[in-house]
């Protein structure tokens, strides 16, 4: 059954009120813009006593790399942090929102570190009501009372609790990595080196992924966010080229004058 | 009674004879040379194939050619060429001059009018004075004797940058050989930084009239 969007109700965070009129322009040849998809490698691992978070650092829109050097980690508390793949813009926002509840939930219980699964239930609630069409595909990691816990949302909505996880569309290279080389007893070291590796597998075997690795080390004594970690792709020098100014030639000027017709002045408190 | 098998609505099979393999080509051409230079990445959809596969090949000591698109379509497509300046050297015992061997190909690929040899083609050569002469195709075979060109997944990105610097010269003032090949260069690590379809090495031939010089630079391996 096709599904009519327009009975939606716009009080939530999006309008559909577009949907049904988009679908149809798109069947009459209209070219939709593209959005801004993070081609991505993401990995959460974790180890005897810490949770290591790891992510390349280019986005693409189609073949084109946009950002060279984006930042993937997301931050949703002090010692929580999240991994987005997808759409960057719904990474970010879904983030965004959660980091916000956590804070306020750290807030009203000071005295305890806020659960894991609070934020993992809340990203999976939102992505669920919105039936995936939230592409956000997420890695995140933490450390509260209970223990370090590592999750991986889909887009859809579904959670899975695991020790080590690769997504985006490196996944398949970064897994690799994890698959062969994990065990429960890694060292804080041997964890950020194997995180690293499996960035670095979907960085040079993914054509998604690229550029830099950001990591982030969670920790019951802090969480360290190292951005920029890896530099492998730094860009080979080339030619100065000085374009001498005035080369676009001025064919017409002309002035539009400005009539001041009041003033004001206003004080602003210090 | 009879059997009536229900086999439901006609349902199409489709059959997709192209692939996009990515790689860019370079090519500028001078009064005495002529440079042409390809990337080396093959790749498909987020996937590498392999990183060392030049894009450029030799057809005689004074002509090279270069072609992007189908990977499968150039080796048919270079394969045909080949065996056809093989006759022609045979029956006339001369090789073929780059303006014949661009007449040749644009008949080739024009010949395929409707089910197209899915290929972006760059032809460098020398001609009978010993100048460097460019030609450059779309895959349906229009023919454009060029000065400087650049095609393939980052020819977008590369042509205005080419331009930019080539664009205005006259023959008061011809492109050196080792400009054109900075230039080359450049435009390719410009080209690696945000097309992904574009890294790994380029490789360059530069023709003369003492032969053919060929090296290698290193591109983004990402």
């Amino acid at each position: 059954m096709a599904l009519n969007y327009s009975s939606i109700d716009d009080d939530g965070a999006f309008s559909f009120r577009n949907l049904e009129r988009n679908s149809k322009l798109e069947k009459m040849g209209l070219k939709m813009p593209s959005f801004r998809k993070t081609g991505t490698t993401i990995v959460g691992v974790t180890t005897r006593d810490c949770v290591i978070l790891a992510a390349d650092t280019r986005a693409t829109s189609d073949t084109i790399v946009m950002e060279k050097n984006c930042e993937k980690i997301h931050y949703i508390g002090k010692y929580m942090h999240c991994c987005g793949a997808g759409t960057a813009a719904d990474t970010m926002q879904v983030t965004r929102m959660v980091s916000a509840n956590v804070s306020l939930q750290a807030f009203k219980f000071p005295d305890e570190m806020v659960p894991v699964v609070f934020a993992a239930r809340s990203l999976r609630q939102y992505l669920f009501k919105y039936m995936g069409y939230v592409s956000a595909a997420l890695i995140l990691g933490g450390i509260d009372d209970n223990g370090s816990h590592l999750y991986s949302i889909y887009p859809h909505g579904s959670i899975d609790k695991l020790p080590y996880i690769s997504m985006g569309s490196g996944s398949m290279a970064a897994i690799s990595e994890l698959e062969s080389r994990w065990n429960e007893n890694l060292t804080e070291e041997e964890g950020m080196k194997l995180a690293c590796d499996a960035i670095l597998a979907g960085v040079f075997n993914d054509l998604g992924s690229g550029s830099n690795v950001d990591l982030c080390i969670i920790k019951r004594d802090g969480t360290r966010m190292l951005r920029n970690y890896l530099t492998p792709n730094k860009k080979p020098a080339t030619s100065k080229y000085i374009y001498p100014a005035g080369l676009t030639k001025v064919l017409a000027k002309s002035e539009i004058k400005f009539q001041i017709t009041e003033e004001t002045v206003m004080e602003v408190d210090a | 009674m009879d059997t009536v098998i229900d086999r439901g609505a006609p349902k199409a099979r489709n059959f997709e004879p192209y692939a996009s393999n990515g790689g860019s080509i370079v090519a500028i051409s001078g009064k005495d040379f002529v440079i042409v230079a390809s990337d080396t990445r093959l790749s498909e959809g987020y996937m590498i194939y392999t990183r060392k596969q030049s894009k450029l090949f030799q057809l005689s000591d004074k002509s090279v050619l270069g072609c992007t698109g189908c990977w499968c379509d150039t080796l048919s497509l270079t394969n045909i060429i080949q065996s056809q300046l093989k006759s022609y050297l045979h029956d006339h015992n001369t090789i073929m001059q780059p303006g014949s061997i661009a007449q040749l190909l644009s008949t080739l690929l024009y010949s395929r009018r409707f089910f197209p040899y899915y290929v972006y083609n760059v032809l460098a050569g020398l001609n009978e004075n010993g100048e460097g002469c460019l030609y450059s195709y779309d895959p349906v075979g229009h023919c454009e004797k060029v000065s400087y060109t650049a095609g393939g997944s980052s020819g977008v990105l590369m042509q205005p940058f080419l331009d930019s610097w080539l664009g205005k010269r006259t023959v008061d003032s011809p492109v050196s050989e080792e400009e054109a090949l900075n230039l080359v260069k450049d435009a390719f690590t410009a080209a690696g930084e945000r097309d992904i379809y574009t890294g790994d090495e380029v490789v360059y031939n530069i023709i003369k009239k003492d032969g053919i010089k060929s090296g290698v630079v290193q591109l983004r391996k990402d």
